[in-house]
């Protein structure tokens, strides 16, 4: 179960802003995803280690080693706004 | 303070973000740079660009590896990367990669300090704020430089086991020196390559459990970490002492004005919402890979430290001090090592090293090592031969103390050979012959009331009569020699 308070939480940390029809769907939404894993619990998971990952593959690791970067000009044209040699965004805490 | 009044003990525990001195980034093949224009070490993976995936820098790895096996933690044999997810522009994806409850080394100790934990992260990108004011506080724009983010961190976490800013001063001297000597890190401050925050807090003596504790964040010199920390210490305990609260906050110490401020308002708690990373497999530590630290591991200051005791015979005050500063433990072992006769006794060479020579060059704290070569004596006009060469004419009293400072003082402005100086000044100690007789009869006579006082039985009354002598020969008179002339002459 997931109450009101905490989609509002968590939508708030996700800058996410919903309408009160949509506070309520996700209060039912969540809840019923929640509950869903919840049965996992009650399973005998004493001798099952978590799944961080499904696939049980290891040691993908790169060498260090540099390979070319994007130009600025590059970098820069996917940007929505540009000042100069970087990218403009809006003050963090304006 | 009243007798009843609670006496309230710091409690702090420190985290140290390191930039880890490999050639890429953390999850890309940028290259890292210091200085170079902006934006123009990027790629899709460090923009966050969509449909773009890492993978670990198997050097950066190696790095962790190795602080672990310095810090005497226990190294997990599989870790994984988790997503901390937060919104700021300096973070293009809207998280970090980091570790979470599966870090690359648990546990530990530095000296008497506790570790908790080492984890491997990436760096944030840089934003310079514009704005009127030109601080971040009323700015209405940024701009990212994209350069630094995705730079490979080491996170070091300690136990809060430090109890004054001081001691976190001295601790994170070793903890530089240790990681300098492992040659993961530049560890420079001012580039941002170490930083450091405390967690602060405070509690009546005699109690075990913490209290309420504050994060000073990011300060950018030893020595305003041991103000900043003294400062907020004081805070906390006038805070409780007039029966109020410390509340949970993260604080920014300004060391000009040694004023705390509050950071983040507390409607933004931490809240991370950890998940482990999708698109990064688990780092799985292989013996090859262990094999591979364990070979590159150097000789680290606690174990110099030991071998200068133990094997050189150095006092333990000594030895601590060349090995704790690197850069004056491989000059006092280049000197040690040097060809020169009379040979200098090992403590004595440590003492000129680490006091005389020191004191001289400036920068005793080791803060200016890691910039420029501030206090190093390795970058002076001083040659270790040379210092080795003085130290030994000193210590065969061929000269005395008092000239071998003048030829230091020669040596560190304009280098040279000390022997060459002392036959060119005439610094040749004089032995207690007729000449230092004459002299010694010469200074009784001008000090009269000082040698009867010192033939009644005050021994210290003898200092004016030093002096005198001192002046004469411009100090090149041996002091034990010119004592034990004056005591015969006053027939003592």
């Amino acid at each position: 179960m997931i109450d009101r308070d905490e989609v509002l939480h968590v939508a708030r940390l996700a800058r996410l802003q919903l309408s009160e029809q949509e506070v309520q769907a996700m209060t039912g939404e969540l809840s019923a995803v929640l509950d869903h894993i919840a049965k996992i619990g009650e399973l005998d998971l004493d001798n099952v280690s978590p799944t961080s990952h499904v696939v049980e593959v290891t040691g993908a690791l790169r060498p260090d080693e540099p390979v070319a970067s994007l130009t600025r000009e590059v970098a820069l044209a996917q940007a929505p706004a540009v000042s100069g040699d970087g990218f403009l965004v809006p003050s963090p805490q304006a | 303070m009243s007798a009843a009044a609670v006496e309230y003990e710091p409690v702090i525990g420190l985290e140290i973000h390191v930039q880890l001195a490999t050639r890429t980034k953390m999850f890309c093949g940028c290259e890292l740079s210091f200085g170079d224009p902006p934006n123009t070490h990027t790629c899709p993976v460090c923009l966050g660009l969509p449909g773009s995936l890492p993978v670990a820098n198997a050097r950066a790895v190696h790095f962790g590896l190795m602080i672990g096996m310095a810090l005497g933690c226990e190294l997990a044999p599989r870790s994984i990367f988790h997503r901390k997810n937060y919104f700021y522009p300096d973070l293009p994806k809207g998280y970090q990669i980091s570790q979470y409850d599966e870090p690359l080394c648990s546990g530990g100790h530095l000296g008497d300090v506790r570790i908790h934990r080492v984890h491997l992260e990436e760096d944030a990108a840089k934003l310079v704020h514009v704005g009127a004011s030109g601080r971040i506080h009323g700015s209405d724009a940024s701009i990212v430089d994209f350069n630094r983010g995705g730079t490979p961190l080491a996170e070091i976490v300690t136990e809060p086991d430090l109890r004054s800013g001081e001691q976190a001063r001295e601790w994170l001297t070793l903890l530089r020196t240790t990681l300098r000597q492992l040659g993961v890190s530049d560890v420079n401050m001012e580039e941002g390559s170490l930083r450091c925050d405390a967690n602060i807090s405070v509690r009546p003596v005699g109690t075990q459990a913490l209290g309420v504790k504050t994060e000073l964040k990011n300060m950018n010199s030893f020595r305003f970490i041991e103000r900043g920390i003294r400062a907020e210490v004081s805070r906390q305990q006038k805070l409780l002492g007039e029966g109020g609260q410390v509340v949970q906050e993260t604080l920014h110490f300004d060391p000009a004005s040694e004023r705390i401020t509050s950071l983040r308002s507390k409607e933004e708690a931490h809240d991370y919402r950890y998940f482990p990373e999708p698109d990064l497999l688990p780092v799985a530590i292989e013996q090859a890979m262990l094999e591979e630290a364990r070979a590159a591991m150097p000789e680290l200051p606690a174990a110099r430290a030991q071998r200068l005791e133990q094997e050189v015979g150095l006092s333990s005050d000594s030895a601590h001090q060349l090995a704790f500063r690197a850069d004056l433990g491989d000059y006092f072992e280049a000197a040690l090592s040097a060809k020169v006769d009379p040979a200098p006794p090992a403590q004595a060479l440590a003492n000129w090293v680490a006091g005389d020579l020191v004191g001289r060059l400036g920068g005793d704290d080791g803060e200016g090592a890691g910039g420029g070569a501030g206090g190093d004596p390795n970058h002076s006009r001083v040659q270790a031969s040379a210092l080795a060469a003085l130290v030994g004419l000193v210590s065969a009293k061929r000269i005395s103390v008092g000239a071998g400072r003048q030829v230091l003082d020669r040596l560190v402005a304009e280098g040279g050979d000390p022997l060459a100086i002392v036959q060119s000044e005439g610094l040749e100690a004089m032995d207690g012959g007729e000449d230092l007789s004459a002299i010694v009869a010469a200074a009784l006579t001008a000090n009269a009331d000082a040698a009867e006082r010192v033939r009644g039985g005050n021994a210290k009354a003898i200092g004016p009569i030093i002096g005198h002598v001192m002046r004469e020969t411009k100090g090149r008179a041996d002091g034990g020699e010119v004592t034990r002339l004056v005591n015969e002459q006053l027939g003592l």
